[in-house]
């Protein structure tokens, strides 16, 4: 049995980190996700890990130090937040690329300009495409969880493809919860020992890890890559509840949240799916037919099973905690209406952004969402396609 | 050292096959390097910095490394030869290994003095057991002979052309081991292919430092500086007879000249040969070669004035 603690986010990413033992931990501070390291460093002065932290002078020497160590064959992991992860941008892809199952916390925060160390999705959305699993938590438990579940993602010889553990700066990061930690055993014998395929530091068996691909291989590599990532889907839904057998919490690609007979339907990720589930909760008390779908992987994205879920609802409103930045929508809208075109009968998909740079979201801005689904069903029109939560003025 | 002939029969690091300018020195110092190496006694595992070198020498799917060998992006050999040290030091903690393993972290000058210096101070500062070697060429060379802080003044490059207003690269060359030193590691070296034996003396005293170490290596580039593919091992020469390449080491911050030569050549011994000088000695830019020459005198001097001090750290 685990025990009860009330700590933050971070220390709970800080934690899973501690229990998981990497070989290799490579860090830079950065606002929300300095804990992270901070908590590393002091479990090692304590004697409570043998993990070799190297303390880079940047991110980008953090991923590539990561690179390094993972090729030289073992466990790794690290940490960061917005600025940091764009400044390992190039080597979150050559990570992907090289198929090193590095593990990455990222506590989710707004990109500048203007500065702003506040929680919103801007970093790993803007990641989404750099061929790593993306794993989203709503709370600290899942943060705790989802980290130990991608260490197995991650190495699973079918996947050998990075994978992130993403939670919002801040909403979960520095706020204290009360979650369940497992024994430091049982979570090691649940990780257990990874076996490297191609380690450099085997120097008997000599090879040649980054080689540049020409137009005549480069293709190739790149469809061996996406097959590994597509493969994580399986292996996300078997560890899932391979965690459940062991923990008892088990997990799937999705959560979803009061649908079987949803009619207003709203999908998000993160931290604010807790106050949805809250409204969800409210409106059903009053015999409105509220339902949330909330998105676990994000990449690789699972739009099949996501469009099964919502082919029965009558209207959708997907959150995106990111500035669409000139597409149509935001990129969990756009996927989840691609998602649905090949439904029969599909509902009507709407849009909003929320939460940018830490904007707070409360449970009238989730009501007004389900307000105007209603609208849409009752009306049959949609008004607005896009529009913000919480932003002043009206938008459009 | 080991005599020629047992150089010879030792089996290599970097074979053939790679797809370097016939000419090219980076394989040349490479192979210098792994044959000064005590490969009895420990392996050698190598990150390379995304250049010539790797370009010519690791394309999918061949290789020309028979020594485990990575290369990651341009600007972090040197982190990336950390996180590999960092592994190692773990495996030998738990006993994973029993094997003496030694790590090179190769990348030219464009890796080295630009984009990668500061993945480079920081791997310094953090004090991993490596040897990293710049193989300067004197400009980005994969890309075409674009100017770098390591291109010398008055250099025709790509991004800084000889033209009607401009002749060439109006800067001087950045001291990088003067910019390392800084680091107070223990051994630092400037090393010419065309003195083996000096340099591999070198990275055999560097391989066996446990620290940080470095070698900056002269390395003429046939296609970027315009001279005939057979020639390349003289103008190495010529660079360290005019003192413009010095070979020297700095041991625990002391300066230690390897070689002083008898008859120090003047620049323009150097100069002549290479077409990225040409327009030096065309009628009116005289002055400029009395300016480079001023500024190698000037290093010189210094550099004796440092060694005759005997000041280290
Ligand atoms: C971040 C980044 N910027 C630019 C490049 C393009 N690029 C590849 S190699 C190179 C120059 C390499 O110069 P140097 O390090 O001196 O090596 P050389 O080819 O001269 O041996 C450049 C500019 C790159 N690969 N990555
Ligand atoms: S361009 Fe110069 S450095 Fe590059 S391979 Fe050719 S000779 Fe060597
Ligand atoms: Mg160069």
């Amino acid at each position: 049995m685990g025990k009860k603690v009330a700590l933050t986010g971070n220390e709970a990413a800080a934690h899973a980190i501690r229990q998981i033992n990497p070989d290799v931990v490579a860090a830079f501070p950065i606002t929300p996700s300095t804990p992270i390291p901070q908590g590393v460093a002091q479990f090692i002065a304590d004697g409570q890990m043998d993990t070799e932290f190297v303390t880079v002078e940047s991110e980008h020497s953090a991923m590539s130090a990561c690179v390094g160590a993972s090729a030289a064959g073992g466990r790794v992991m690290t940490a960061t937040s917005a600025n940091g992860y764009a400044l390992m941008w190039e080597i979150l892809y050559i990570a992907s690329g090289t198929r090193l199952p590095i593990v990455m916390a990222v506590a989710a925060r707004a990109l500048s300009a203007p500065l702003n160390i506040h929680g919103d999705h801007s970093d790993i959305m803007g990641g989404r495409d750099t061929g790593w699993i993306q794993l989203i938590a709503e709370n600290s438990q899942e943060t705790y969880d989802n980290l130990i579940q991608a260490v197995k993602i991650a190495e699973n010889k079918k996947v050998m493809t990075p994978a992130l553990g993403a939670f919002d700066g801040f909403n979960i990061s520095h706020a204290i919860e009360i979650w369940e930690m497992e024994d430091d055993a049982k979570v090691k014998e649940f990780v257990g020992e990874y076996e490297p395929l191609y380690p450099l530091l085997k120097t008997d068996e000599p090879i040649t890890h980054g080689a540049w691909a020409p137009p005549n291989w480069y293709f190739e590599n790149r469809m061996n890559q996406l097959e590994g990532l597509l493969n994580a889907k399986d292996v996300v839904a078997d560890v899932g509840k391979e965690f459940g057998k062991a923990f008892g919490r088990e997990y799937g690609l999705y959560e979803a949240y009061k649908m079987d007979d949803a009619e207003f339907t709203i999908v998000a990720a993160g931290s604010v799916c807790g106050t949805t589930k809250d409204v969800v909760d409210k409106l059903r008390e009053n015999g409105v037919k509220a339902g949330l779908l909330k998105i676990r992987l994000f990449r690789p994205f699972p739009y099949k099973e996501l469009a099964d879920v919502l082919s029965g609802t009558k209207a959708i409103a997907v959150l995106d905690r990111v500035s669409p930045a000139g597409a149509q929508g935001g990129p969990l809208f756009t996927e989840i209406r691609s998602a649905l075109y090949d439904v029969n009968n599909r509902p009507p998909v709407i849009n909003y952004t929320y939460g940018l740079g830490g904007r707070d979201t409360q449970p009238v801005h989730i009501n007004s969402v389900y307000d105007t689904l209603k609208k849409i069903v009752d009306t049959g029109r949609v008004e607005k396609q896009f529009d913000c939560l919480n932003l002043r003025g009206t938008w459009g | 050292m080991a005599l020629l002939n047992e150089l010879a029969k030792k089996k290599e690091g970097l074979v053939e096959g790679h797809r370097l300018c016939p000419g090219c020195t980076h394989s040349v110092i490479m192979r210098q390097v792994l044959a000064a190496a005590d490969t009895d006694k420990y392996d050698i595992v190598v990150a390379a910095a995304t250049g010539c070198f790797e370009v010519s020498s690791g394309l999918y799917p061949y290789t020309s490394w028979n020594i485990p060998w990575i290369h990651n992006a341009f600007e972090n050999a040197a982190s990336t030869i950390s996180g590999i040290e960092a592994m190692y030091r773990l495996w030998k903690k738990k006993g994973r290994t029993d094997k003496d393993i030694r790590f090179i972290a190769i990348a030219s000058d464009g890796g080295t003095y630009d984009i990668g210096l500061q993945a480079l101070s920081g791997a310094i500062e953090r004090g991993h057991q490596f040897l990293y070697i710049c193989n300067d060429n004197n400009a980005y060379q994969n890309t075409g002979n674009q100017r770098s802080s390591a291109t010398p003044f008055g250099a025709s490059t790509t991004t800084s052309p000889n033209g009607t207003v401009l002749q060439g690269k109006s800067q001087p060359k950045k001291d990088i081991m003067s910019v390392l030193e800084g680091h107070h590691m223990q051994y630092l070296a400037q090393a010419s292919p065309s003195n083996w034996r000096d340099l591999m003396d070198k990275a055999k005293t560097a391989l066996d430092v446990n620290g940080p170490t470095y070698m900056n290596v002269i390395e003429p580039c046939t296609t970027g500086w315009g001279f005939p593919s057979n020639k390349s091992i003289e103008i190495a020469q010529l660079a360290v007879d005019t003192c413009i390449w010095p070979l020297y080491e700095i041991i625990e911050g002391k300066v230690k000249i390897n070689y002083k030569p008898k008859n120090k050549l003047p620049v323009e011994e150097f100069l002549k040969p290479q077409k990225r000088f040409a327009h030096l000695f065309k009628k009116g830019n005289e002055h400029l070669i009395k300016e480079y020459q001023g500024q190698v005198d000037k290093h010189w001097e210094w550099l004796l004035a440092r060694e005759a001090s005997g000041i280290g750290y």
